[in-house]
C-alpha cells in the first residue's frame, strides 16, 4: 500500500507577504517560537531536509543543515500546525550549525527552522509536509506496549570521527515516551534537555518538547579534537536524569555531506 | 484530541468533489478465463480512488472467483460489475492475498460468507483495518464512502481448492506483510502472488519481514508456473523476471540500509542514497526507498547503536 496525499492549496490571508511557504498561521507561530521581537526573514542557506511524503507522522525525520550561514547562535525546530509548534531547540557551542531529528507531525503542516544569526536576527526556511493526522495525539508505541518505564532514559550512542579533522558525526537515541498530554488520562511527560561536553568544553545543548518523536534520535556534528569522547547529560521533565559516554572512532565514509 | 476528531476534521476540510467518484476498470486477458484489472502505477490517491492494486478475475462454473476486491466499497462494486461482465456470472468467491487496504477494502461490497483469507488476516481486520482506514479515508474522502470490511467468514487454508470445476491451489506465505496468499491456478499455469511479487515497480515495505520474504520468494520460484500477477506492476510473461526483481531489490535494501547507518548516515540521508542503475526500470524507486528508510531504521538505530548510558 502507498499511502500519498492530494495537495490542499493553503489560504494565504494573513500570511506574511515574504512568506514563501504562504502560511496564515506563521505570523501567530513565529510569536510563541521565537523571543519576543524576533526580526525574522527568509533565506535558502538554511537548508530543511525531510522526505517526500510522511510515512510515519509520529517519526518524521528532519534535518537542517545551516552550515552555509556564518555565526549560527541557535536552531529552532518547528511546525506551524502542530498543537506543540516547537520540537527541538538547538545550541550548537562547538559544534556545526547541522541536526537531524524525528518529530510528529499532527497534520498537514509547514515544517521549517528558524535560525539566529550573530546580530540576533533569525533566518527561517522550510516546506510543506502532508500527514493523515494524529502524531500528536496518537499514543506511544511504549505506552500501547507498557514496557516504557523498564527502558525509560536508556541512552544509546555512536560517534564518526576522522583523524586530523575536527568535524565528528554524533548519534544519539534515548529511549522515552515523549507524553504530548493530548491522549486519554496519559499526562505529558518529555525529555527537556541534553547537553554535550567533550574534556569538559561545552559542545552543544538542546532543549526538547513532546513534538519529538517518541524515543527522540538525533544526529549532530560536534567539534573534537583526536582521541576525544563526548559526555552526555538528560533530564526529562520528570526530573529523571541521564548520563552517558560516547568512546570509540569509527571512519566517516568518503562522500558524506 | 483523538484520533477521530481529526478524522472529521480532515474530511470537512475536504474539496467537495461535485459527482460522486465513478471508478472506471478495464480488464485485460492473461490466460484461459483469467483477466487482470491493472491498478494505477502510482500512489494512493484522490485522482485514482486508491485502485492502484491489480486485481485477477477467474472464471469457474460456479461463478467469478476474485483475487482481491479493491481499496473501497465501491470499487468492490464496480469489481463485481465487471466480473459478472466477462464471466457471466457473478461473484462466487473473493479471496484476499493479505490486509492492506489497497487490496482488501473492497470486500466491503461483498457478503462476509463469499470472503476468504488465512486466519491471521482475518484476526487483522478487526484490529489493524481500523487504523488504515483513517488514513484512507482522509486521502480518499468520497471515494471510501460505505466502506466497512467485513470479517471474512471463508478460511483460507494452504493446499488445493476446487471451485466450479476450477483448481486452485492456495499457498499461505509471509513477508510483504504478516500474512501472505498467493494462489496459482493450475489448468493455465497462472501464478497469482498477490504483493510477495511486484514488477517493473520498487517493492513497499511497511509491515515486511524481509528474511521471510525471501524464503516465500524462493517457494513461489519453484511452483512450475508459466506466467504470473504481481500485486502492483504488469503481468510478468515469463516465470521469473518479476519473482528475481523483487528479490534483487530487497537483496540491495536491507544491506544499503545497514551500511548507510554504520557509517554515519542521517534518514534524509540514507533516503537520498544513490539507487543502482540495475533498478532504472522500477518505478517509484526513490519514494519506496524513503517509505523503506521510514519502516526499519528505528529497529537499525536499537540493533547497531551500542548503549552508552542512561
Ligand atoms: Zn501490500
Amino acid at each position: 500500500m502507498i499511502l500519498l496525499a492530494a495537495p490542499v492549496v493553503a489560504a494565504p490571508e494573513g500570511a506574511r507577504p515574504d512568506d514563501p511557504l504562504q502560511s496564515p498561521f506563521l505570523p501567530t507561530v513565529l510569536q510563541l517560537v521565537l523571543p519576543e521581537g524576533a526580526r525574522v526573514r527568509f533565506d535558502d542557506r538554511v537548508k530543511v531536509q525531510f522526505p517526500a511524503i510522511a510515512e510515519n507522522q509520529r517519526q518524521f525525520p528532519v534535518q537542517v543543515d545551516a552550515r552555509a550561514v556564518p555565526g549560527v547562535k541557535r536552531i529552532i525546530i518547528f511546525a506551524d500546525l502542530n498543537p506543540i509548534q516547537k520540537a527541538v531547540e538547538f545550541t550548537p557551542h562547538d559544534a556545526e550549525a547541522f541536526i537531524a531529528i524525528r518529530i510528529k507531525l499532527d497534520q498537514r503542516t509547514p515544517v521549517r527552522a528558524a535560525v539566529e544569526v550573530a546580530d540576533g536576527s533569525w533566518l527561517v526556511a522550510g516546506g510543506w509536509i502532508d500527514a493523515a493526522g494524529g502524531g500528536c495525539s496518537a499514543p506511544p508505541v511504549s505506552r500501547v506496549k507498557g514496557d516504557w518505564a523498564q527502558s525509560l532514559m536508556q541512552l544509546r550512542g555512536r560517534l564518526w570521527s576522522t583523524p586530523g579533522q575536527r568535524v565528528a558525526r554524533l548519534a544519539l537515541a534515548v529511549r522515552h515516551p515523549m507524553d504530548t498530554g493530548f491522549v486519554d488520562n496519559v499526562p505529558s511527560y518529555w525529555l527537556e534537555s541534553l547537553q554535550l561536553r567533550a574534556d569538559g568544553r561545552l559542545l552543544a545543548d538542546l532543549a526538547l518538547n513532546a513534538s519529538v518523536a517518541e524515543d527522540p534520535a538525533i544526529m549532530l556534528m560536534p567539534h573534537l579534537m583526536e582521541g576525544e569522547s563526548v559526555t552526555v547529560r538528560g533530564r526529562d521533565s520528570g526530573g529523571v536524569e541521564l548520563a552517558g559516554r560516547v568512546a570509540g572512532q569509527s571512519a566517516i565514509p568518503a562522500g558524506a555531506p | 484530541m483523538i484520533a477521530r476528531r481529526h478524522l472529521l476534521g480532515a474530511l470537512a476540510g475536504m474539496p467537495l468533489i461535485a459527482a460522486a467518484p465513478h471508478y472506471r476498470l478495464a480488464a485485460q486477458p492473461v490466460a484461459a478465463g483469467i483477466w487482470v484489472v491493472r491498478g494505477a502505477d502510482a500512489p494512493i490517491a484522490m485522482a485514482n480512488g486508491g485502485a492502484i492494486a491489480n486485481i485477477s478475475i477467474i472464471a469457474t462454473d460456479a461463478g467469478a472467483v476474485l483475487i482481491d476486491a479493491g481499496a473501497s466499497h465501491r470499487h468492490g462494486l464496480a469489481l463485481a460489475a465487471l466480473a459478472r461482465r466477462l464471466t457471466g456470472k457473478p461473484v462466487a468467491r473473493v479471496y484476499l492475498t493479505h490486509l492492506h487496504p489497497d487490496h482488501s477494502f473492497g470486500a466491503s461490497a461483498f457478503p462476509a460468507g463469499l470472503v476468504a483469507a488465512t486466519p491471521a488476516v482475518a484476526a487483522q481486520v478487526t484490529g489493524d483495518a481500523a487504523g488504515f482506514s483513517t488514513g484512507l479515508y482522509r486521502l480518499l474522502g468520497d471515494w471510501m464512502r460505505g466502506t466497512e470490511l467485513p470479517a471474512p467468514a471463508l478460511v483460507a487454508e494452504a493446499g488445493p481448492v476446487l471451485i466450479g470445476g476450477r483448481r486452485l491451489r492456495l499457498l499461505t506465505l509471509s513477508g510483504h506483510s504478516a500474512s501472505d496468499l498467493a494462489v496459482l491456478d493450475e489448468a493455465t499455469g497462472t501464478l497469482i502472488a498477490g504483493d510477495l511479487v511486484f514488477h517493473n515497480r520498487a517493492p513497499a515495505t511497511p509491515h515486511a519481514d524481509l528474511p521471510a520474504w525471501r524464503r516465500a520468494l524462493d517457494q513461489l520460484a519453484g511452483l512450475g508456473q508459466q506466467r504470473l500477477v504481481p500485486g502492483h506492476g504488469p503481468v510478468d510473461p515469463t516465470p521469473g523476471t518479476a519473482i528475481a526483481q523483487t528479490r534483487a531489490w530487497i537483496d540491495w535494501l536491507e544491506p544499503a540500509l545497514k551500511a548507510a547507518m554504520d557509517a554515519g548516515l542521517t534518514m534524509v540521508e540514507a533516503g537520498d542514497l544513490p539507487i543502482p542503475p540495475r533498478f532504472a526500470g522500477l518505478a517509484v524507486a526513490r519514494l519506496e526507498l524513503q517509505r523503506s528508510v521510514s519502516h526499519f531504521w528505528p529497529a537499525l538505530e536499537a540493533a547497531r547503536l551500542p548503549r552508552v548510558g542512561g
